[in-house]
């Protein structure tokens, strides 16, 4: 029996569905995250696991006890939200003890907690401030020492790094996978941001219209992408339409160059089939090589992104970016040069 | 180097004189009760009668039982709007417009109809009763736009979630998150309230309540100089008030260490 069971939960909200049939089994300490865009569901579910939200159907089990219709103060589920959402009348110790004195903890065992908080997010100096003298990096650790010093069951976190600066994101982050692990907290991350959901997850949950996309690691989601939907919305890719020649040996054609693609293909010859292709997979190829796919075509513009150098190439109807390093002594093609892309089997995959 | 422009000291010198030369015109006029003298003459007489202390003394008790209940009732009304229920909102707005639309003594009368023959029309304490009751109608517009004002500023729903989150029930919520951080907003409303219920005299003489508003009002009928007397002290109890609240917001807005 999993830690955390959500069993095909449903949420209607008058005329649109919210969420539908969302099925899930967490393990004690995993950390799972909701993956999707604005409206996808992610946020929905996820406060239904807190409480906030009663499911239209179905039913949610912490650690076997049925909480579909439990509210959210007796749930024992910490939240971190987008907005940190510390009470600005009291202070940082306060804001951390909340929980706690609600639970009728000593005052001794308050303190106690409190300081080993104020320890865990490095800001031990900082109990006798307000909310107000905080940046909001600052603010949102608080948030999670405030959330996790009732020692909660599940952690949810809701976008909780959406409202800070590139560089606080990052470290906050592996702060929080760092606070995470060691405490061994089953937790839910809502993000819309794929680099995060894949740094930090066990698990990735891609949702989009209120159904699971995929469930998978975040190797499983980035390399081996389910649908169009997936592929498209984790990393960057060129989705291209290719000709199905061999379904059984995986043989295609695009803009009439045969290659060969990974896994059976489950369509008829001559069918269109949507083959997805990492632009990071391709490269530019010197001479042909057997045991690679090979593709001719038309560098058509060039994006520098600092690392790397995003080139886009026009396959007759069709055109395709990869992907190099940003190295100075290499010499990048120029538009209009005619390129040949090298890329192995595996790279190349045939989406639903 | 900005311009600095004249015209906004012309216009801010002669709303000044508009507002306070009719009061020094009072003021003068109130310390001349004795011929050829200035003095404080008419302040004795006011400060002399019994009636005075025992009307303000009454409205200002009144006063404070119209804040009370005005905060009991609206501000877990005005909470439930934001959080459960924001589509009553524009209903809500609508019903803080008929005090002011709907003149006191029809709405003194409307009450009077209404509770005739009950506990709140055949008992001294019934009828102070009522008063309330309609210094709270009267006072709901201000009221109401000061706690809306006050909740919206705090986020109150997230607040509410993560109260709740961490274990919080409805009342632990209302008194430890809510109230503490709308207490300026509550003061804001809770003087004007005040300052409506200190000065009214239309549902107060026609419940025949010996508050401070018929009394000035039967004071301007048989004296002088007393009623302007009267009026500055009642200016400067109305000032003092402000700086009461000034004073009180200050220390709430500036959250301490506990």
């Amino acid at each position: 029996m999993a830690f955390l069971e959500i069993d095909s939960v449903r949420k209607v909200f008058g005329q649109s569905i919210g969420v539908d049939t969302f099925d899930m089994r967490i393990e004690k300490g995993e950390f799972i995250s909701f993956l999707g865009p604005s409206g996808c569901g992610k946020t929905t579910t996820l406060r239904m696991v807190a409480g906030f939200e009663v499911p239209t159907s179905g039913s949610i089990r912490i650690d076997g006890t049925d909480m579909t219709n439990t509210p959210p103060n007796r749930r024992n589920v910490g939240m971190v939200f987008q907005s940190y959402a510390l009470f600005p009348n009291m202070t940082v110790a306060n804001n951390i003890g909340f929980g706690l004195r609600v639970a009728g903890h000593t005052k001794d065992a308050i303190q106690q907690r409190v300081g080993e908080m104020l320890d865990l997010i490095h800001m031990p100096e900082y109990g006798a401030r307000f909310p107000y003298q905080l940046s909001g990096g600052q603010q949102q650790r608080v948030a999670l020492a405030r959330a996790i010093a009732i020692r909660p069951q599940v952690l949810l976190l809701d976008e909780p790094l959406s409202a800070l600066d590139a560089k606080i994101r990052i470290s906050l982050r592996q702060e929080i996978r760092a606070i995470q692990r060691q405490l061994g907290i089953t937790t839910i991350y809502v993000t819309h941001d794929q680099e995060e959901a894949l740094s930090l997850s066990d698990r990735i949950v891609v949702m989009n219209q209120g159904r699971i996309e995929q469930i998978g690691t975040p190797a499983e989601i980035y390399n081996f992408p389910q649908t169009r939907f997936v592929a498209s919305f984790v990393g960057t890719l060129n989705v291209l339409n290719a000709q199905v020649v061999d379904p059984r040996a995986g043989r295609v054609t695009i803009d009439g160059q045969e290659l060969q693609i990974a896994g059976l293909i489950e369509a008829a010859v001559g069918a269109t089939l949507p083959v997805a292709l990492r632009p990071e997979t391709i490269a530019l190829s010197a001479s042909p090589n057997g045991t690679l796919n090979h593709l001719r075509g038309n560098v058509e513009d060039i994006q520098y992104l600092g690392p790397v150098v995003r080139v886009r190439v026009r396959l007759g109807e069709q055109s395709l970016h990869y992907d190099a390093f940003n190295r100075p002594d290499v010499a990048l093609p120029r538009p209009g040069e005619a390129v040949d892309l090298a890329f192995p089997a595996e790279a190349a995959l045939a989406l639903r | 180097m900005r311009r600095l422009s004249i015209w906004p000291w012309v216009w801010l010198a002669l709303g000044s004189l508009y507002f306070l030369l009719p009061l020094a015109a009072t003021l003068q006029f109130s310390l001349q009760a004795k011929k050829g003298t200035l003095g404080f003459a008419a302040y004795a007489n006011v400060f002399k009668d019994a009636k005075f202390f025992e009307s303000f003394a009454f409205s200002f008790q009144t006063a404070l039982a119209t804040i009370l209940l005005s905060v009991v009732l609206l501000v877990p009304t005005t909470y439930w709007v934001q959080i459960r229920l924001p589509r009553l909102r524009p209903v809500i707005e609508f019903f803080t417009l008929l005090p002011i639309v709907v003149p006191a003594v029809v709405l003194v009368f409307g009450l009077a109809r209404t509770y005739n023959r009950t506990f709140f029309t055949d008992s001294r304490e019934g009828l102070w009763f009522l008063l309330v009751g309609a210094y709270v109608v009267l006072s709901f517009p201000y009221m109401y736009r000061a706690i809306d004002t006050g909740l919206r500023s705090v986020n109150v729903l997230v607040l509410t979630e993560a109260a709740q989150s961490l274990g919080a029930n409805w009342l632990t919520i209302m008194t430890q998150v809510i109230l503490p951080n709308i207490v300026v907003a509550l003061l804001s409303g809770a003087f004007v309230t005040f300052a409506i219920v200190m000065g009214e005299f239309t549902i107060a003489s026609l419940l025949a309540q010996p508050a401070f508003g018929p009394y000035m009002n039967l004071l301007s009928s048989s004296k002088v100089y007393e009623p302007s007397a009267l009026a500055v002290v009642s200016f400067l109890l109305t000032w003092g008030s402000i700086a009461l609240f000034q004073g009180l917001s200050r220390n709430a807005g500036t959250p301490r260490v506990r």
